[in-house]
Formats: structure tokens, C-alpha cells, sequence
């Protein structure tokens, strides 16, 4: 259409000072989520690189590539680099810190300069555990189940603890730098129902975070005390009890969970809209079903434990309360399904890694109900059904909500736009690769594979070629987008302020935004979604 | 007899057909959600297809109806699940009351099974068909997981507990036994079988070994080595309580609780006997931490666990 009269403001945030101290001493939020989006995408390609170690060695059933000792390193590294250090933190400290301060109408958030300081936390509990890698690594898997990692491993138990420890305090601040933007800078008209729904699920992820964090932390410390001090809290020789350590993990570990899927969410809800122009479906049905999952989330950590020794009737609680967390859940994919009915519903990129994450999160959480039934969670648990099932949730949801959320709001970020026609493609190639990777692991699951296994017998061996194929298709369906969207910030097409023609604040200020994000604060009369008449200024 | 490329695990106990009508219960419930939401979603991308680019959807904000709707048939469905799961796993969680008792000890990286006949074994465990067996176990340095795929049954092996897992396995063969708890570098080779044999190649195989008396008596003769006969006698002057007939009793303790004298009560009162004082005794007794093995300790636990209440005033002799 119109793209004569597109133009780069001549004052936005990424020429508002040059060099590496315009950049580094910055209080500007999209700056610093800027520097997360470096950070945490460096983290996601050396946990990767891990997986694809792992799956190639796993091509065989002796494992002929790496040594079991090394082998053990890499899958702890692979969960270590990815959960604490790529999806806990992706799409809160890179969506979240772009667009929290404008889509509530803010300069910036409540705290810029403890916002700054996240980040350095971050990047040092990151180059903590980096040192624990390269000067040895570790071998306790993610979990750091004890007594193992605590007199068992002789590997860099403590350096990678501490690096984690770190980390923790970059969440906790993040999460009360979004609470209280949330609560005190709203711009005037924006009431709570008016807010989109990535707001909600931040918000609801930021609780998670805050009350969730200390406990891992303190954890860790638990683990590197009896390490280095043999206190006695997990050793059973030493008079501990090694299933307290369990207790302790999976209480901030299971709230995890969300706090990597919630942002997820509340991206989708955000691209469905947008990708329908529809107000989405069930608005507060939605908003409040997040809040469900960050408060049950937090009851429902012992259906880690159901072989651990656990008394028949905490597990019977614990499995009655993981159903229950499942309904929300539930409730927010029919509500998306439903918005698309009568919608005007768009093909493009963004929208087809939303359709990506309904249905890879549907089969993620299905897979959820046949872990919550205790007496079938006995036969498929510690084994690949599981590393199928959290796949499915965590790469299937969370990383495809973060792509797609990349993928709508780059126009915003860098100006410009990516090459269509490859961003529809990579997100076909990541779709076919991740299910090829995932879903033998489920039958593997069922036929009794255990997870963490670096040898398995000959007969799964069909299966586990399938998995490896699927994950080098899914490595090159990761690297395409790095590819076009560095290629966009020089060659793309100038974006406009809306390209998609969306409705929601963040639309209706510069691309890319000057860095006080609005040139006068805005006025709120209208209803998120708000899709009443047709739109303006639709590039595609 | 593991050729080609199976998809479905064999079924070999006569739990693993109940855990396998559960699991294609939840293969229809995800298969039909799953097939509903794609389709859903396939369907309106194409028939609402955006047309125009300034088109903009109809203003639909939601139906109260439809969300009580899928709030409540999807919780109705789950608690289907949940009372057929814990049915389930009520059912694995008890064992029946006759069993064939087996002792394991897992370590970093095999699995140790004592028979109470006597026989040891290493990574492979012979047990009959069409009899329930239970397994005791423990471990001897960090977390294991005895998980036999072919009987859909899996049970961590912690260090200072004993752990019980029961199966009865339908028909004989051979079958895969995996630790399924990270537990270390060769993690992965911490794997055995179990040979389920008829009742009477079974009792061949018994007599076959070369067992050096039964585990009751390896722990008679550790009591003596021990010296724990001293004290554990009726003629000692109550240095310590007389344990004859003492299993699966209550005991009042030295603090007015009470513990049961199970398994795991005999361990910890070996291992820190002032944690535990039976009532009218003084905490005098050594702990025998550091001293005797995990296999040791069954041993013991297995001869506590043979001596019968005196018949008659007199106490069988030791």
C-alpha cells in the first residue's frame, strides 16, 4: 500500500546516543531489553548447541560420540543453560521490558536504573555458570537431585549453583519492576480490564517470580552449604533426608513452569487478536485464568514425587490438584480458538506461530492429564514421555510464543521488516522439526526409554533417528530467523507505525519509538482490542 | 527376543493391563481435544480468511455459556481420570498379603537381590509366575530408580529408607529392568533383567545356587559376630529389650510415642539407636553406622524378622 509516505522518525530510541556507553549505562527500557535479546539468545545457541550434541550421540544406541561422563554434562548443561538462563527469563526480560512501559502508556518502568541492574545480575550469575562449564562442567542434571550432587558428583556443583543463585535475584527485581509499573504508572483511562492480556500474564508471571525465587535460591545454597560444609540436610548418613531436597526444588521448579509458559500465553493472546482484529474471546476469562495458574501452580509441586517415596495420600492431593491446574489452561485454548470464529484472520508469520503454539501446548497439556493419574504417571515417569511432555510445553509453548512475539513486534523494535516468505518458512520448518523430534519421544516413553540415559537398548533405535533428524531440522529452522531478521535491521522495508493494523498503544507511537515511548502521554478510551471500524495503515 | 522396531512395551504383570486401559482412556480423551482444537483452528483460518486488508473481525467479546461449558466438561473429565489413576495406583501402592519377599540394594551402578533362600544375585533377578513379590529396597549411596517396563512398575530406591514395589508377573520371559533415577556416570549401564520362570523351573533354579544357608541365618551369625546377643537376651538384666516376636509389633518408646517395628525401624535402630529408646531401656547401645553393610543390616532385619514369640516362656535358642 501506502509505503511512500512510511518514514524512520528522525528521533527514536536507537539513535538517541551511539556507543558502547550509550548502551551499557542505559535506563531505557527497550535498550535493555535490547541487551536481554543479545544475552539470552547467545544462552539459547550454546544450550542448544548441547541438544544437538545430545541428539547426534543419541543416533546410536551405544553412544558412540561423546563419553557417558561427558555426555551427563551436556544434558545438565543443556537444562541449566535453558531453563534458568533462556526460558525464565526470554520473553519477561525481552517482550516484557519493550513493552510494558508502552503498552500501558509509561515513559519507562517504575525503576529504571534497578531495571540496568537486572540485567548485569543476570549477565553475571550467566558468566558464573559459563565458568562452571568451560572449566569442567557438571553432571547432576538440572535437578540437582541429592544425595548425588551433594557427595556423589565431583563435577563444578557449587560455581554452577552459585551462577543460578545469581540469576534468581535478576527475576525477583524484574518481577517487582513489572508488579509496581503495573500497579502505579497505568496511563490515566487505562483501567486493569482495559489492560491487553501480555500485560496480565506478566503481571501474573511477576507474583511467580517474586514468591517463587527465593526458595530455589535458598535451595541451592542448601546444596553448596552440605557440599562444601557437610551439614547435614539431604545426606541420610549425615542424619538429612535426601526427598527433602525434591520438596524444596519443585516448589519453585513446577511454579517454573509457568513462569516460562505464562508470558507464552499472553503473547498468543496478543498475536490472536491482532491476527483476527477481534477482541479476543472471553477477555476476562482469560485474565483471570492466569492468575488461576500462578496461584494453583504453586500447589501441585508433589506430582514430581509420586515414585519418590511419597505417602499415597499426599499423592493422591497432589494429583487431584494437578487436574485442576489443567482447566485454565484448558479455558485459555478454547478461548483463542473461539476468537478466530467470524474473525478476519491473517496468514502471516506471527499468526502461524500462534496456530504453532495452540497446538503444540494442547498436546503438551493433554500429555499433562496422563502424568496427573498417578497410577499411569508410575509406568511413564523419568522416562522420554516426560522429556516429550516439558518439550512440548516449554519449546513447543514458550518458544514458540517468543518467536512469534519477535516476529510481530520486530517492526516495532528495529523500524523495519523481515523477509515474509522466509519467516513463513522457517516457522513451517521449526513446526515439522520440533514434532519430529518430540513425538517418537513419546512412544520411546511408553516402551520404557528412561531419560538421562546415554546408552539405550538397539530396538529404540529407529525411534531415536527420527528424534535426531527432527532436531537438525529444527537447529536450521532456529537459525533462519537469526539470518533474516539481522539481514532486516539494514535492508528491510521501513515499518510504519502499524503495520499490522493492530490496535493497542504500542501501535500507535513511532517505529521505532522515541525513547520517552509517546511524545504526550496517552488517554485511554477504549477497550483492549478494540477492533470496531476498519484499519488504517496495513502494509501487507 | 527385542527385534524390529516395537511401538508398545510388552505386558507381563497383572498390573500392566490396568495402567494400559488407562493409557488408551487418556490416548481417546488427548486424540479427541487434540483432533478438535486443529481442526477448529485449520477450519476458521480458512473460512475466515482474512479478505480485504483493512478487514477487521465481528465484535464478538464472549458467551458466559460456552465458558461455564468448557470450564466444567473438561473438570468433569479430569476427575475421571483422577479416581481411575488413583484407583490404579491404590492397587500398586498395596501389596497383597502373601508375598515372596526380596531384598535389593541398589549402588552406583548394579543392582544387588538377596533371596531370603540365601541365593545372591547381581543385575538379573529370577522370580516365579502367578506369585506376588515384593521387593524391599534400599540403596547404598545416592537416589536409584527399579523400574521394569514390562511390569509398568517403578519405584525410587532411596538411602535410609526402605522402599516397597510389588508385582506378579504372568508370564515367564525375560525382562528389561532400568534405573530410571539419575544416578551418575554410567547411569545408563545401571540396567539388568528380570527372568520370570515357572513355579517349578523356579524352584529348580532355588535349589540350583549355590546359597550358603538363608538370609535369616547369614543374620544369626552376624548378631553373634556383632556381640549383640549380649545385650538382646533374656538373661542380660535388661541391658536391651528381647526381640523375639518383636516384628510388626508396637513399641512404646523411651519419649510415650509409639513406632511400629517394621523394617525400617530395626535399620534406624541399628544405625542411631538413641534416636528411638524402647520405653524402660537406657540409650546404651553403640551405633553400628559405618560398620555394617546395607546388605549386612537385611540381614539382620531378615533374622529380627524370624524369630517367633516364645511359645512358652521359653525363647527358641539363638
Amino acid at each position: 500500500m501506502a509505503t511512500s509516505t512510511v518514514l524512520i522518525p528522525p528521533r527514536h530510541y536507537l539513535n538517541d546516543g551511539y556507543g558502547i556507553k550509550s548502551w551499557l549505562l542505559t535506563r531505557d527500557h527497550k535498550r535493555i531489553a535490547l541487551l536481554y535479546l543479545a544475552s539470552v539468545t547467545l544462552f539459547f545457541f550454546v544450550g542448544g548447541a548441547m541438544a544437538v550434541l545430545i541428539r547426534l550421540d543419541l543416533a546410536t544406541p551405544a553412544g558412540d560420540l561423546v563419553t557417558d561422563e561427558t555426555y551427563n554434562k551436556l544434558f545438565t548443561m543443556h537444562g541449566v543453560m535453558m531453563v534458568f538462563f533462556f526460558l525464565i527469563p526470554v520473553i519477561p526480560s525481552v517482550l516484557g521490558n519493550f513493552l510494558v512501559p508502552i503498552m500501558i502508556g509509561a515513559k519507562d518502568l517504575a525503576f529504571p536504573k534497578l531495571n540496568l541492574f537486572s540485567w548485569y545480575i543476570y549477565v553475571v550469575g550467566g558468566l558464573f555458570t559459563l565458568y562452571a562449564l568451560v572449566t569442567g562442567g557438571v553432571d547432576t542434571g538440572w535437578t540437582f537431585y541429592t544425595p548425588f550432587s551433594t557427595v556423589s558428583s565431583t563435577t563444578n556443583v557449587v560455581p554452577t549453583a552459585l551462577g543460578i543463585f545469581i540469576t534468581g535475584f535478576s527475576s525477583i527485581l524484574t518481577g517487582l519492576n513489572f508488579i509496581v509499573t503495573i500497579h502505579r504508572m497505568r496511563a490515566p483511562g487505562l483501567t486493569w480490564f482495559r489492560m491487553p492480556l501480555f500485560l496480565w500474564s506478566t503481571y501474573a508471571t511477576s507474583l511467580i517470580n517474586v514468591l517463587g525465587t527465593p526458595v530455589i535460591a535458598i535451595t541451592v545454597l542448601l546444596v553448596a552449604a552440605e557440599r562444601v560444609f557437610h551439614f547435614g540436610f539431604f545426606d541420610p548418613r549425615l542424619g538429612g533426608d535426601p526427598v527433602l531436597f525434591q520438596h524444596l526444588f519443585w516448589f519453585y521448579s513446577h511454579p517454573a513452569v509457568y513462569i516460562m509458559v505464562l508470558p507464552a500465553m499472553g503473547v498468543v493472546s496478543e498475536l490472536v487478536a491482532a491476527g483476527c482484529r477481534k477482541p479476543v474471546f472471553g477477555y476476562s476469562f482469560v485474565a483471570f485464568a492466569s492468575l488461576a495458574i500462578a496461584v494453583l501452580g504453586f500447589l501441585v509441586w508433589g506430582h514430581h514425587m509420586f515414585v519418590a517415596g511419597e505417602s499415597v495420600y499426599s499423592a493422591l492431593i497432589f494429583s487431584i490438584l494437578s487436574f485442576l491446574v489443567a482447566i485454565p489452561s484448558a479455558v485459555k485454548v478454547f478461548n483463542w480458538t473461539a476468537t478466530m470464529y467470524k474473525g478476519a484472520v491473517s496468514w502471516e508469520t506471527p499468526m502461524l506461530y500462534a496456530y504453532g503454539f495452540i497446538g503444540l501446548f494442547t498436546i503438551g497439556g493433554l500429555t499433562g492429564l496422563f502424568l496427573a493419574a498417578v497410577g499411569l504417571d508410575v509406568h511413564v515417569t523419568d522416562t522420554y514421555f516426560i522429556v516429550a511432555h516439558f518439550h512440548y510445553i516449554m519449546v513447543g509453548g514458550t518458544i514458540m510464543g517468543y518467536l512469534g512475539g519477535l516476529h510481530y513486534w520486530w517492526p516495532k523494535i528495529s523500524g523495519r521488516l523481515y523477509n515474509e516468505g522466509l519467516a513463513k518458512l522457517s516457522a513451517g520448518i521449526i513446526f515439522v522439526g520440533f514434532n519430529l523430534t518430540f513425538f517418537p519421544q513419546f512412544v520411546l516413553g511408553y516402551l520404557g526409554m528412561p531419560r538421562r540415559y546415554h546408552a539405550y537398548p538397539p530396538d529404540f533405535q529407529v525411534l531415536n533417528v527420527l528424534s535426531s533428524a527432527g532436531a537438525s531440522i529444527l537447529g536450521v529452522g532456529y537459525l533462519v530467523p537469526m539470518v533474516y531478521l539481522m539481514w532486516s535491521l539494514r535492508y528491510g522495508r521501513l515499518a510504519g507505525s502499524n503495520p499490522w493494523g493492530a490496535v493497542g498503544l504500542e501501535w500507535t507511537t513511532t517505529s521505532p519509538p522515541p525513547t520517552e515511548n509517546f511524545a504526550e502521554t496517552p488517554i485511554v478510551t477504549w477497550d483492549a482490542y478494540d477492533y470496531h471500524a476498519p484499519v488504517e495503515g496495513h502494509v501487507a | 527376543m527385542w527385534t524390529g522396531t516395537p511401538l508398545f512395551p510388552e505386558a507381563a504383570s497383572t498390573m500392566a493391563s490396568r495402567v494400559d486401559a488407562l493409557y488408551f482412556f487418556l490416548l481417546g480423551v488427548a486424540g479427541f481435544f487434540g483432533l478438535l482444537i486443529a481442526g477448529l483452528i485449520v477450519y476458521y483460518a480458512v473460512r475466515f480468511h482474512r479478505r480485504t486488508p483493512d478487514q477487521v473481525g465481528a465484535q464478538i467479546h464472549g458467551g458466559l455459556a460456552l465458558e461455564i461449558g468448557w470450564t466444567v466438561i473438561p473438570f468433569l473429565i479430569t476427575m475421571v481420570i483422577f479416581v481411575w489413576g488413583a484407583s490404579v495406583y491404590f492397587a500398586m501402592a498395596r501389596p497383597p498379603d502373601e508375598t515372596l519377599n526380596i531384598y535389593v540394594v541398589g549402588k552406583q551402578w548394579m543392582w544387588k537381590f538377596q533371596h531370603l533362600d540365601g541365593q545372591r544375585e547381581i543385575n538379573e533377578l529370577h522370580v516365579p509366575v502367578g506369585r506376588a513379590v515384593k521387593l524391599i529396597t534400599t540403596s547404598e549411596d545416592v537416589i536409584h530408580d527399579f523400574f521394569v517396563p514390562a511390569f509398568r512398575i517403578k519405584a525410587d530406591v532411596i538411602p535410609g529408607r526402605y522402599v516397597t514395589i510389588w508385582f506378579n508377573a504372568t508370564k515367564p520371559g525375560r525382562y528389561r529392568l532400568f534405573c530410571a533415577e539419575y544416578c551418575g556416570t554410567r547411569h545408563s549401564g545401571m540396567t539388568g533383567e528380570v527372568i520370570a520362570m515357572d513355579p517349578s523351573e523356579y524352584q529348580a533354579w532355588l535349589s540350583g545356587g549355590t546359597a550358603e544357608g538363608s538370609l535369616a541365618s547369614a543374620g544369626a551369625k552376624l548378631f553373634q559376630d556383632l556381640a549383640c546377643n549380649t545385650c538382646h537376651r533374656a538373661d542380660a538384666q535388661g541391658r536391651g529389650p528381647v526381640l523375639d516376636g518383636l516384628f510388626g509389633k508396637t513399641v512404646r518408646l523411651q519419649s510415650g510415642e509409639t513406632a511400629t517395628a517394621d523394617e525400617a525401624y530395626i535399620r534406624e535402630s541399628i544405625l542411631h539407636p538413641t534416636a528411638q529408646v524402647a520405653s524402660g531401656f537406657q540409650p546404651i547401645m553403640p551405633t553400628f553406622q559405618g560398620i555394617v553393610s546395607e546388605e549386612q543390616l537385611l540381614e539382620l532385619v531378615e533374622y529380627v524378622k524370624s524369630l517367633k514369640a516364645p511359645a512358652q516362656g521359653q525363647g527358641q535358642t539363638r
